[in-house]
């Protein structure tokens, strides 16, 4: 046990991490996952959010396993190297506004940090300046960092707290088995399955699942993180994390290659859009609020996994967010930047800049 | 005397942050920070050994960690 928990700390614990998720992502999307989206945490939590009625953009409506499996496997591992630490309190409003935002942000872009690289390492060039921004959000993040922003300290609480979203994930999946999928129906039970689009597109049911648990065990063990990899160099000059996302997109970029999945180029990208200002923009919100929460979606995941209360509210904020982008017309698409995306990140980014600017109280 | 740095309960990269805002103050003696998280534990062992901090213990206390850094 003391070996693996060693290894998993180390530089080659984390980098063979990046290099699984770089090599099951883009098989994902050859097993039925939607192009450049093997796995995209804001995608997926949104077509979640779909598949649970909150939002009603018939495509992209699916109980997205792979989300499952990321808390369920983090779960299994935090037991099994007994780290499962129930916790709780710190400023989880603030958390679930910023889980809001992020989302908004991210579907501004049309992608996760996850996505980000895995559209980089598909030829998507506009990925170029989602990347550029979610570095340049995280940038101001770490200048809040550095002015003392904290949003205070979670308290040790009831085991049952940090099993709550984890028991939630389950009940999504027993949902899943109850109502299945059939076949030309757009709903089951009071599930809703998109019958075109992104969320028509999924591998099945169990190996979706069991990628999840894998990702979700291994990024537990190794606290892979897309936007602590970016934080922890600009603030520490620190590369470990770093390594970890380097080695996804590099070995994802092979991987695309060996299975004809590389187009590079701008134009018509799958679920992407040619706007590069709103790109740009979209993951600077994106960015910021992951980076004033903590960790990227994916982390927050895996966090609420080991019993982190307060990163499931953040992922409850997503959900919600998901659900507000959609009905309000914030998301974007294949044609460009939502009616009300643009108005719905100059707010998320004032905000964020009110958290940023007044959550600096000293820890006592 | 050590220096304490109490940094339970607080998110990722705060117990960092404030290890190695202790670490520049001191230059060197002995630092013990207080962490809840094995995540905490690595990244502030990891944080303090690149400044040239000797990783003296890690030791469990309550339901956390208190680790020992010293630098002469």
């Amino acid at each position: 046990m003391t070996t693996i928990r060693n290894f998993f700390a180390t530089r080659w614990g984390i980098i063979s991490v990046g290099a699984f998720i770089g090599v099951f992502a883009p098989l994902l999307q050859k097993w039925g996952n939607p192009a450049n989206m093997g796995i995209c945490v804001a995608c997926f939590d949104r077509d979640i959010a779909g598949a649970l009625g909150l939002h009603r953009a018939a495509v992209v409506q699916y109980m997205r396993p792979e989300i499952i499996g990321f808390v369920l496997g983090s779960l299994i591992a935090a037991y099994a190297f007994k780290e499962f630490r129930s916790r709780a309190g710190s400023a989880p409003i603030v958390r679930f506004v910023l889980g809001v935002f992020a989302m908004i942000g991210a579907l501004v872009f049309l992608g996760c940090p996850w996505r980000a690289m895995l559209r980089f390492a598909g030829g998507d060039g506009n990925a170029i300046f989602g990347l550029l921004g979610l570095i340049g959000g995280i940038w101001v993040g770490t200048l809040f960092l550095k002015g003392g922003y904290n949003l205070g300290r979670s308290q040790a609480t009831h085991t049952s707290v940090g099993w709550l979203l984890p028991l939630t994930m389950l009940g999504f999946l027993v949902l899943m088995f109850v109502f299945p999928q059939i076949q030309g129906q757009d709903k089951s039970g009071i599930l809703f399955y998109s019958q075109k689009g992104p969320g028509s597109m999924h591998a099945p049911l169990i190996l979706s699942l069991v990628i999840g648990l894998c990702v979700g065990f291994l990024a537990q063990r190794s606290r892979f993180c897309t936007m602590g990899a970016i934080r922890d160099f600009v603030l520490f000059r620190q590369t470990h994390l770093l390594s970890g996302v380097i080695a996804l997109v590099v070995v994802a970029f092979i991987v695309n290659l060996i299975l004809g999945q590389f187009h590079p180029g701008f134009a018509k990208q799958p679920v992407a859009h040619t706007m590069s200002l709103w790109n740009f923009g979209g993951m600077v919100l994106a960015g910021l609020a992951f980076a004033l929460a903590g960790g990227c979606p994916g982390r927050q995941l895996f966090l609420a996994g080991e019993g982190d209360g307060d990163a499931a509210v953040f992922v409850l904020g997503m959900i919600v967010g998901a659900g507000f982008a959609h009905n309000f017309g914030l998301a974007s698409s294949a044609d460009g930047v939502g009616p009300y995306g643009v108005a719905a990140l100059i707010i998320g980014l004032l905000t964020c800049l009110f958290i940023g600017f007044t959550m600096r109280k000293e820890v006592a | 005397m050590s220096k304490i740095v109490d940094a339970r309960g607080l998110s990722c990269p705060q117990p960092v942050l404030l290890a190695l805002n202790e670490i520049k103050k001191m230059n060197k003696g002995e630092i013990v920070v207080l962490v809840d998280t094995d995540t905490s534990k690595e990244n502030v062992s990891r944080a303090a050994t690149s400044q040239g901090w000797i990783l003296k213990s890690v030791e469990s206390e309550g339901t956390g960690y208190r680790i020992s850094i010293s630098r002469d």
